[in-house]
């Protein structure tokens, strides 16, 4: 509450006409601490799984981390990825609750049809578990931009590989990417706020009018 | 954020009804109620302020927390009217007080003179109901550089040299240049076109109560933490409620336009968020619900005496839809970008604005912006080329690689109006509310089509001359899926061809205005938003003219 007042405080004091370098010194501090704190409870680790059976939660942990898979830098398991598939199918996700339930018998199933001998998904080779997956993976064209992702109908490689990708890459105040590793690995700073410039190419820029002068000189 | 409002009472007959908080409901809510009349405006959405915005996806992308929501609002499509539409999620738009503007990009071009005039000066098209409109540049001028000073918009007069008249420069310098837009102006100025900084309604200085932009990177579909992006909501409608005369009542969602036995509005009846139903009394009743929802409550206020729906004595209503064509290219580049960093785009061209039909082959025209708008999870769902896998290792290493290295060049255009592309009800299929669901029927007219394969090209040879290390483009293809809603109760002279007047006021009752996406007879190339809020500044002048000379309610 503390947090949020002082937000609040922060954002009306914020427009009566400060600066705005002062805006920018300040507000990412103030913000992260008042975020951190509103969503402490979303984004704490949960003690037990509110969808998975612990050994169902051991299979898609598995299977998040051959889509993101750990090498010399963090991947779906570092990032806690079961952890918000499973927050998420107890909230927003609760529509594919179906999906998990049926997919992950069938992949089961499918891995003891390929692999007779192997119990389950997670005790594979990474080699056999990708030959799995590949199996179910049917590739859906994007004919078109799409900046929204599409839900609708699905099947559960599908939807896993979506929840996973969202796990990792979340903002680290909402319940995945652990850690902020989604975000380390593709080179998205942490910060609230940023200042230019912001990268190799508008670093010399000259401004507007020298810009223009030069490229008439040319 | 939220000041003291007046609270009126639904049998309280006030002087507007406004229906629809979005870029014009914002608007004429300030202006009405500052010009002296008692406003209620009703919002079918949640009232939220910037405490209530973050950068939270799934709660934008999953939960359509500022959004028209696909469970409770389904809708269906189809391409033609012979077709049976299928339910699929056809359009979005904003849901909360402040609609649309309050997660828009925020590109806020002018419409240019030859906007107003394009049937005039190359004849009709066939299949198409193109036509001029009933006002010109010159008419909406005055009214643009009013919506660029009250609300704050960014940018650099006289530096493209497209640029239609204005009487005044922009209120404050345009937003800092991001690495997309630099790569962008020097491949341009190479290629002999002439790149200027993108207008946008972002704050790039400070106003009072609201923030510069502080360059957070969640701009696209996401509510602004600072009150830096010029929505209605951190401009209009806070200085509607400072008027003391206007209320934002939000959670009603308006079903119906009631009439009495002569023909009149005397209110709209709405379902507040205990779905008890209400009817709000007023003089005169003003629709801003967007050119998806407009259309939609017009239709559904059909009556004995307007048994095709209310104000549609012409068949127009809901017909028409402009979508504006669109197309994408994306670049890699060998060094980083950081262009997450920021607001989307900030450099356009517009040398394509108005092509020659008898050179390239078909109507059209349209700018290309410099963009980066993909937020780090719908990077990974749509920012990687094509031929990448789509997990493991390989996906894993081109995220790594490529998310800061990344630009797109968004190529916006026209779109014709066809009178079978339109928003009408759905016969099956119901919303939660039991009404009939909006059915978005929608085929892009071919020169559409290849106005966007076209600019695409272009946007390839740009991306060739800055030197991307990679590019690739996606196919062209048909739209199903609506974001700019437009033309569906088209402004004109004649009641047999359009829906409104030039004074925003409906051909078939006196006192019933219609102002938003909807009012517009074209397309423009791309960004309706500035048009939608100059032309809501001038139906506010043209109807409280109107009604200070007693022509609204005899």
């Amino acid at each position: 509450m503390t947090n949020e007042l002082s937000r609040r405080a922060f954002l009306s004091r914020a427009g009566a006409g400060l600066s705005a370098a002062w805006v920018s010194a300040n507000w990412p501090a103030l913000l992260a601490a008042a975020d951190h704190a509103r969503h402490a409870a979303r984004s704490a680790t949960p003690p037990k799984f509110e969808f998975f059976s612990p050994d169902q939660a051991v299979e898609i942990e598995a299977i998040a981390a051959r889509i993101i898979p750990t090498d010399d830098t963090p991947g779906a398991r570092e990032a806690g990825v079961v952890y918000f598939i499973d927050r998420g199918l107890a909230t927003f996700a609760v529509e594919s609750q179906k999906t998990y339930r049926e997919g992950l018998p069938e992949l089961q199933a499918r891995m003891n049809e390929m692999f007779p001998g192997v119990a389950k998904f997670s005790a594979a080779t990474p080699e056999q578990q990708d030959e799995v997956l590949h199996s179910f993976d049917e590739r859906t064209e994007t004919s078109r931009r799409a900046i929204r992702p599409r839900p609708g109908a699905q099947n559960f490689f599908e939807t896993l590989r979506q929840h996973t990708i969202a796990g990792f890459l979340i903002d680290p105040d909402y319940g995945g990417n652990r850690d902020g590793v989604g975000w380390k690995l593709i080179g998205r700073e942490r910060e609230h706020t940023f200042q230019p410039p912001f990268g190799y190419y508008d670093k010399d820029y000259p401004g507007w009018q020298a810009a223009m002068k030069e490229a008439e000189k040319k | 954020m939220m000041v003291d409002q007046p609270k009126y009472k639904t049998s309280d007959e006030v002087d507007f009804l406004i229906i629809g908080s979005g870029a014009a409901g914002g608007i004429l809510a300030k202006e009405l109620s500052t010009n002296g009349f008692r406003v209620v405006v009703l919002e079918q959405g949640p009232y939220l302020t910037e405490s209530d915005f973050t950068h939270n996806e799934v709660e934008i992308f999953a939960e359509d927390k500022l959004t028209n929501h696909p469970k409770l609002q389904p809708n269906t499509f189809r391409k033609t009217p012979d077709e049976k539409a299928k339910p699929q999620r056809a359009l979005v738009y904003g849901r909360c007080v402040g609609g649309t503007s309050v997660h828009f990009t925020a590109n806020f071009w002018r419409f240019h003179e030859i906007d107003f005039i394009e049937r005039s000066k190359i004849g009709p098209i066939a299949g198409t109901g193109f036509a001029d409109w009933p006002i010109t540049y010159s008419d909406l001028e005055p009214y643009y550089t009013k919506v660029e000073w009250e609300i704050g918009v960014s940018g650099l007069a006289g530096a493209s040299p497209f640029d239609p008249p204005r009487s005044k420069p922009y209120p404050m310098p345009p937003l800092p240049v991001k690495s997309s837009g630099v790569i962008f102006e020097r491949a341009a100025r190479k290629l002999g076109w002439h790149p200027f900084p993108a207008p946008m309604a972002i704050l790039s200085q400070p106003r009072p109560g609201r923030s510069a932009c502080v360059n957070c990177g969640f701009c696209l579909f996401f509510g602004c933490e600072v009150g830096a992006k010029s929505s209605s909501l951190a401009t209009a409608i806070r200085a509607a409620e400072r008027t003391g005369r206007c209320e934002i009542r939000p959670n009603s969602y308006v079903h119906r336009i009631e009439t009495d036995a002569t023909g009149r509005a005397v209110g709209a009846v709405y379902f507040d968020d205990k779905r008890n139903t209400h009817l709000q009394k007023a003089k005169a009743v003003v629709v801003c619900a967007n050119g998806a929802e407009t259309p939609r409550l017009l239709l559904l206020s059909a009556s004995k005496r307007f048994p095709d729906g209310l104000a549609n004595s012409s068949g127009l209503v809901g017909k028409y839809l402009m979508l504006n064509s669109a197309a994408t290219s994306v670049g890699l580049f060998e060094h980083p970008l950081n262009d997450y960093k920021g607001f989307a785009v900030s450099r356009v061209i517009h040398d394509f604005y108005e092509l020659d039909p008898q050179k390239v082959g078909f109507y059209g025209g349209g700018g290309l912006d410099a963009r980066f708008d993909y937020t780090p999870m719908t990077f990974a769902f749509g920012g990687l080329p094509p031929d990448t896998p789509r997990w493991g290792k390989d996906f894993k290493a081109a995220l790594s690689h490529n998310f800061t290295r990344t630009m797109e060049i968004f190529c916006h255009g026209t779109s014709l109006p066809v009178e079978t592309n339109s928003f009408s009800l759905d016969p099956e299929l119901k919303d939660a509310w039991g009404l009939p669901a909006l059915r978005l029927t929608y085929k892009d007219h071919p020169d559409d089509l290849k106005l966007a394969n076209w600019q695409n090209a272009r946007a390839q040879e740009l991306l060739d001359a800055a030197g991307a290390q990679k590019k690739w483009g996606f196919p062209v293809a048909e739209q199903q899926f609506a974001v700019h809603l437009l033309g569906t109760c088209r402004m004109g002279n004649d009641p047999k061809t359009s829906v409104i007047n030039a004074d925003h006021r409906t051909h078939d009752v006196k006192n019933l205005f219609l102002c938003d996406g909807s009012s517009l007879v074209t397309s423009g190339r791309g960004q309706p938003t500035m048009t939608i809020e100059a032309l809501a500044f001038r139906a506010a002048d043209r109807i409280t003219a109107l009604a200070k000379r007693g022509e609204i309610s005899s």
